[in-house]
Formats: C-alpha cells, sequence, structure tokens
C-alpha cells in the first residue's frame, strides 16, 4: 500500500510547447526574437562584408579635420578653419533655434485658431476651417517653398534701396525689410562697467531679481486679502519693481543702439533674421499650427457641455469659462498629440536645406558628408541627434502631462 | 544550431557582397544598357530636350561608351544626381559610370575610393554679376551675398579665396543650379559662383544674357570628367580609352562623316588600330574591333562633341582655351593608341 502525500511531479514534454496554452506563446515569442535577431544580424554582417568589398571603413577621425566650408548663421564661434564637428553644433544649434522658435508660434496660433473654429461666428469660423484644411492638406515642402519664394519675390533686395531713385526705404531709418532677411536695430552697452554678454547677464539678473520681489509683493498681497478681506492695490508698485531697476541698470550700462545701414553690397549692423530662418520658421509654424488647432479643438469638444453649463449658471463669462473650466480641462486631451506635433515639427525642420537654412542636415548630413564622403558615419550621427531630441522634448512634454493629467485620490 | 545558421546567413552575406562587386562589364552587357550619372540638368552638358532626350557634352560621353561597350548609343539610362547624390550613387552600383562635370580631386580618387579616367573639360571656378553692380574684379566683393550649390569643390574653393583675400561674403547655400537661377535673378544674392563653364551655360539660358559678367578671376583649377568605382579596373580601361579614342580620333582628323571610309584602312597606322583594321585592341579591352568606330560614329570626335554642344556657335558660347588640343596649345592629349 503506497501512500500519495505529493501529487505525482509534473514531466515536462516537448510537445507541451506547442499543445500547452502556459507556454505556447512563449515558443512563438522565442521564435520570433530569433527570427528578429537573425535578421539583423544578416544585415548588420551585409554592411560590413560590403563595406570591406568596396575598401571602406567605419571612421570618425574626419570630425577633427578642419571642415573648410562657411556657414551663413552661426551661433557660436565658426569659421571654415573650424573642425567639421564645430561645423555640426553650429548646425544642431540652428536646428534647436529653428524647432524652439516653430514649437512656440506654432501652439500659440493653433491654440487660437482651435478655439476660434468652435466660435459662434459664422465668418471666423469659416475662415478657420478654410485655414486649417488648406495647410493640413498641403505637404510642409510646399509650403516652405512658397513661403521663400514669396518672399524673395515681394520683398526688395538690397539693390532697391540704393541709388538716387531707390525704389524702396528702411522704415523710419531703423527697419529693413529685404527679400534677404530682416534687419533690425541692435542695443548695446557703450560704457558698461559689464562689456558685451555680460552685460546682458547683469541685465538678466536684475530681472530675475524683479520677478522675486514681484512674487513677494504678492503674496503679501494674498495674506492681506486672507487675513483683512481687503486686497491692497499694488500695480503701481509692481510696475515700478520691474520698471525703475531695469531703467537703472540700463543707464548705467549706456544703452545705445546700433541701426542697420546700407554698405557695400548689403545693410551692414543691427540684427539680422535671414530670410531662410523666417521662411522656415513660418512655414514650419503656421502647417503644424493647422494640426495643433485640430487637437485644441478636439480637446474642447471633449469637455462635457454640463461644466460649461455650470460654469454660466455661476455667472462666468464666456472668456473665463474657457480659460479657467473648459481649458484647464481640455490640456488632459490636448497634450499627448500636441506632442507629436512637436516632434513632428523638429524633424520637419530636416527639409531646411530646401530654402539654404543651414541645420544640421544641411552642415553634417550635407556639406560634410559630401566633402568627406563618409555618408554612413554622418548619417548614422545624424539618426543618434534627432532620436536624443525626439527622445528628449518626449520626456519633457510627459513631465507636463504628468502635472496637467487627472489626479485621482 | 543556432549558431551554424548565423554562419550560413554571414557567408551567404559575403559571397553576395563579393559577387556585387564582380565585372562591371559583364553587369552592363546582362542589363543592355548603361546606367549613367549626370547632372538634374546643365544646359550643353546634360540636359533632356524638348522631346525628353538627354542632350549634351557629358551626355555625349555617356552614348560614346554605350556605343563601344553595347553597340548602341541609345542604350543608356541617364541618371539624374545632384552634387549631394552622385558618389553615393556611383558607389552603392546604381550607376555605372559618372559624367557629371565632377571636379579630380586628391581625396575623392583616394578616400572616396573612385577612379577618375580622365579630364573632358579643363575648368575653373569663376564669379557672375549683374553688370549694374559695377564691379569688375572678384577682389571688389567684401560683404557680398553667395549663391552657391552646396556639396561641391566650389564651395570649398570659395571659402578659401575670400579667406587668402580677407574679405568678407554671406553663402547662401542651394541644391541644384535651377534653384540657384531664380534666387539670382531676383537679387537673393549678388553673385553666383560655379565652374566657368556652368556660369556660361546658365548665362545662356538667361533672358537678357547680356547684363551679366563672369569676372575675370578663375580661383581654381577644376578638370572635370568622367569617373567609375575603384576596384574594377577592367570597366575602367573602357571608359579610360573611350575617351581617348574621342579625343586621339580628333587628333587623328577622324570624325563622325568619315569614321566609316576610314575604317576601310588608312595609310596611317595608329588610325587603323583605333577603328580595329590592324591589331587587336578592342580585344584586349573586352570588346570587339569596331568599339571605337561605333563610338565615333554616335557621337562625333571630341572636337565636334564641343562645338555641337557648348561651342562658340551655341547659345553657350565657350571657347575651345585648355581645352584644345596639345597640338593647338591646349592640354588635351591622349596616350597612343599602340
Amino acid at each position: 500500500m503506497a501512500t500519495y502525500s505529493d501529487p505525482p511531479a509534473e514531466s515536462f514534454k516537448l510537445s507541451q510547447l506547442i499543445n500547452d496554452t502556459r507556454y505556447r506563446s512563449y515558443t512563438f515569442q522565442v521564435i520570433a526574437l530569433i527570427g528578429i535577431m537573425l535578421l539583423l544580424g544578416y544585415l548588420i554582417s551585409n554592411l560590413i562584408n560590403n563595406l570591406q568589398a568596396a575598401g571602406l571603413n567605419i571612421s570618425y577621425q574626419f570630425l577633427g579635420e578642419p571642415a573648410g566650408y562657411d556657414i551663413n548663421q552661426r551661433l557660436i564661434e565658426y569659421s571654415s578653419q573650424s573642425t567639421h564637428f564645430t561645423a555640426a553644433i553650429v548646425g544642431v544649434l540652428n536646428t534647436l533655434l529653428v524647432a524652439v522658435l516653430g514649437c512656440a508660434m506654432a501652439t500659440v496660433i493653433g491654440v487660437v485658431v482651435g478655439v476660434l473654429r468652435l466660435s459662434r461666428n459664422w465668418l471666423i469660423r469659416t475662415l478657420m476651417s478654410v485655414y486649417v484644411e488648406i495647410f493640413r492638406n498641403v505637404p510642409v515642402l510646399i509650403w516652405i517653398l512658397i513661403i521663400m519664394a514669396v518672399f524673395t519675390a515681394v520683398l526688395p533686395q538690397p539693390r532697391d534701396f540704393r541709388g538716387a531713385n531707390a525704389t524702396a526705404s528702411m522704415v523710419g531709418d531703423m527697419f529693413a525689410f529685404t527679400g534677404r532677411g530682416f534687419y533690425a536695430p541692435m542695443p548695446y552697452f557703450e560704457t558698461g562697467f559689464a562689456q558685451g554678454a555680460a552685460g546682458w547677464v547683469v541685465v538678466l539678473a536684475v530681472l530675475v531679481g524683479s520677478w522675486l520681489a514681484a512674487r513677494a509683493l504678492g503674496r503679501w498681497a494674498a495674506r492681506t486679502q486672507e487675513a483683512t478681506g481687503q486686497r491692497p492695490t499694488t500695480w503701481y508698485i509692481t510696475a515700478a519693481l520691474w520698471l525703475v531697476p531695469l531703467a537703472v541698470v540700463l543707464y548705467v550700462q549706456g544703452l545705445a543702439w546700433e541701426y542697420p545701414a546700407l554698405k557695400g553690397f548689403n545693410f551692414q549692423g543691427g540684427i539680422f533674421a535671414r530670410a531662410s530662418l523666417i521662411a522656415l520658421w513660418f512655414a514650419l509654424s503656421i502647417y503644424t499650427a493647422a494640426f495643433i488647432a485640430e487637437n485644441v479643438r478636439a480637446g474642447i469638444l471633449a469637455i462635457s457641455k454640463g461644466q460649461t453649463e455650470a460654469a454660466a449658471s455661476l455667472g462666468l463669462r464666456p472668456n473665463r469659462i474657457m480659460n479657467l473650466v473648459v481649458l484647464p480641462q481640455a490640456l488632459r486631451v490636448i497634450i499627448p498629440p500636441l506632442i507629436s506635433q512637436y516632434l513632428n515639427l523638429t524633424k520637419n525642420s530636416s527639409l531646411a536645406i530646401a530654402v539654404g537654412y543651414m541645420d544640421i542636415t544641411g552642415t553634417l548630413g550635407g556639406i560634410t558628408l559630401n566633402q568627406t564622403g563618409r555618408a554612413i558615419e554622418c548619417v548614422l550621427l545624424l539618426m543618434l541627434f534627432y532620436l536624443t531630441i525626439s527622445l528628449a522634448i518626449s520626456a519633457v512634454m510627459n513631465v507636463y502631462n504628468n502635472a496637467v493629467k487627472l489626479k485621482e485620490r | 544550431m543556432k549558431k551554424t545558421v548565423f554562419l550560413g546567413a554571414l557567408t551567404v552575406a559575403g559571397l553576395a557582397a563579393g559577387a556585387a562587386a564582380a565585372a562591371t562589364l559583364d553587369d552592363v552587357k546582362a542589363r543592355g544598357k548603361l546606367n549613367c550619372g549626370v547632372t538634374t540638368g546643365l544646359v550643353g552638358f546634360a540636359a533632356p530636350d524638348a522631346n525628353g532626350n538627354w542632350d549634351g557634352f557629358d551626355v555625349g560621353v555617356c552614348r560614346a561608351i554605350a556605343a563601344a561597350v553595347l553597340g548602341d548609343a541609345a542604350a543608356v539610362e541617364f541618371v539624374p544626381t545632384t552634387g549631394k547624390t552622385r558618389f553615393t550613387a556611383l558607389a552603392s552600383g546604381e550607376i555605372d559610370v559618372l559624367a557629371r562635370n565632377t571636379t579630380w580631386t586628391f581625396s575623392r580618387d583616394v578616400d572616396l575610393k573612385f577612379d577618375f579616367l580622365g579630364v573632358n573639360y579643363y575648368d575653373g571656378q569663376g564669379f557672375m554679376v549683374p553688370k549694374s553692380l559695377g564691379v569688375s574684379s572678384a577682389k571688389e566683393l567684401d560683404g557680398a551675398t553667395v549663391c552657391i550649390q552646396t556639396g561641391t569643390t566650389t564651395e570649398l574653393n570659395l571659402a578659401d579665396f575670400f579667406r587668402a583675400n580677407n574679405i568678407s561674403y554671406e553663402p547662401v547655400p542651394i541644391e541644384t543650379n535651377a534653384e540657384a537661377q531664380p534666387l539670382y535673378l531676383e537679387g537673393a544674392c549678388d553673385v553666383y559662383t560655379t565652374d566657368a563653364s556652368g556660369l556660361a551655360a546658365t548665362r545662356a539660358a538667361f533672358e537678357n544674357p547680356q547684363d551679366h559678367v563672369v569676372l575675370p578671376e578663375i580661383i581654381s583649377k577644376e578638370p572635370l570628367g568622367p569617373l567609375v568605382r575603384h576596384g574594377d579596373n577592367d570597366w575602367g580601361d573602357i571608359v579610360r580609352w573611350t575617351l581617348n579614342a574621342l579625343i586621339a580620333a580628333e587628333e587623328l582628323g577622324v570624325t563622325s562623316a568619315n569614321v566609316d571610309e576610314m575604317a576601310g584602312g588608312t595609310n596611317n597606322p595608329e588610325i587603323n588600330r583605333l577603328l580595329g583594321t590592324e591589331g587587336t585592341l578592342g580585344e584586349m579591352l573586352g570588346l570587339d574591333k569596331d568599339w571605337a568606330r561605333r563610338a565615333i560614329k554616335s557621337v562625333g570626335n571630341y572636337g565636334e562633341l564641343f562645338e555641337r554642344n557648348i561651342g562658340e556657335n551655341t547659345p553657350i558660347g565657350l571657347s575651345r582655351g585648355l581645352n584644345a588640343q596639345w597640338t593647338n596649345g591646349g592640354l588635351l592629349y591622349s596616350p597612343p593608341f599602340r
């Protein structure tokens, strides 16, 4: 007589991998994984073999060699004697510049248009629909080219400002709008104790100080209101906190303006915003704004009508209902698709070469690639850059999304 | 087991890569068409005409090779390439030969693993400005905005020239010649710079060519010629000697009109060797004896090709200059056919 105290030990059979539902999905996943790895291995080995057959190797040494070409828009020190790496950094900064400017402007236009699409005014509503449909349904490259073409064809060129019977003139001797770009006066410090960029750091420090002081004042006003029920009038103190220190520091440093003037072939002096930057920025902004407008509209429509009615019954006016009740809730719906629009805009900025804007695709992926012939290396670096930037934007926007999303306790 | 499959895959990949690098001549013959990389459109050098047929000076080189190898000057698939895409197209095998006014430089020849097979046009970089600017020398261009085709040697020469003369400029990078024209004409740039032959060709396409001048400075040497991938020397020889055949034909007085007559036999042994009535030069190349005759017959000799496409009687109006035969004080000098 045997006693059975334990259940019989399960013996594992190979057929269970297919027939047993507990293991079946693992079996297929492992097979698929092996397949994917083999495919990747084949592609990589194919690349290496072909490179070897062609006598090429992967090397990043070229990044340390002099680039030899000039770049028109550079945010850091760069000359044709700088390295390819510096040229790539110049391109990265140009990409980031147009991406940041583009995202900011696209958001502003997109939110305004999205709200106006729901307006009760028939004309405004229809105009906004027309805008969205036109800009959303034509490729962004076409928009970039159209805007640049309009820019160069409509605006006068520097040669039109020249001579006795010039056909164009500067606006108030301060601004010049040419087909090559916009010129504006540039502020600088004449006598300051801190020269150049350091002078602006001082100004920035003063502004931060003003902001801290204004915030402290606001808190004090709020405390007073809570204690006494009366909110002290502070707006003139706030204005003074902002303006007086700023005026003093600007005066002490000797603020002066450098005006652009026609010298030789071009305007010289002042701030110069190139036509390529403006055209690219504008085209990317209005194109992406059309998509953002739809996101915003969808977000607003997702808020139940009861919210609006409840707010209205409390006596809020339509503007305040939108700002205080509807938009904050709508943001939860708007933010996730907005992230992809920012990513799209950043990646679309790689079309910059169409207007001769030297972004990273133009420097590293264009001229450097061509002059060195290191196509694979350059393209790998480009992919790495866009991947990093996109993931960084996603990360930042996800943090913001977590801050505004519905918090359930 | 996994390892064996992986090794197997590696071997297959290795074999495939090895096969891809083999004889271009066989590939071209099997395909029945020559894939030839040309510009996206530069009148006189390579541009489609009203009927969509490619024509021009560089196109002539492609057609001569096709005639020599395949016996049919029309058996060419023209692949338009930009300054940026041309080298990738050649290195990847998309095209068999690149005839796209490409400058022969050390790094392209050595580092990029290409073989330049001679020079079909000796050029130099120049500047074009509107006459109304009143500029007479490139050294007066301080502060000018310069339109430039990106991805070319001109970009580097320009930077060097302005740095050497200690003057400043604002580069406006442009992808193709076609995009540069409107920008230059509308005044978005003061100066357009590229090879002097390209400037002449571009100016010829303007509505009022006489309103624009090409400045006297030539700031670089630009020997333009056809190139192939490094490593297939047999194919390289065919392209090199087809070009030389066109040059030698002019020197020897062989034209598309009289080539058939001369192929019947002349008392000049070099002509006989070139046209295949004496010796076995064609067989040495892996072609037949009539290879050079077909090439000359289809596009004419170098001089005919030049005069028909870019010579003084065409709108482009280039004089032979450096591109005359060595016997006329130029640089064209074909090694002997022997």
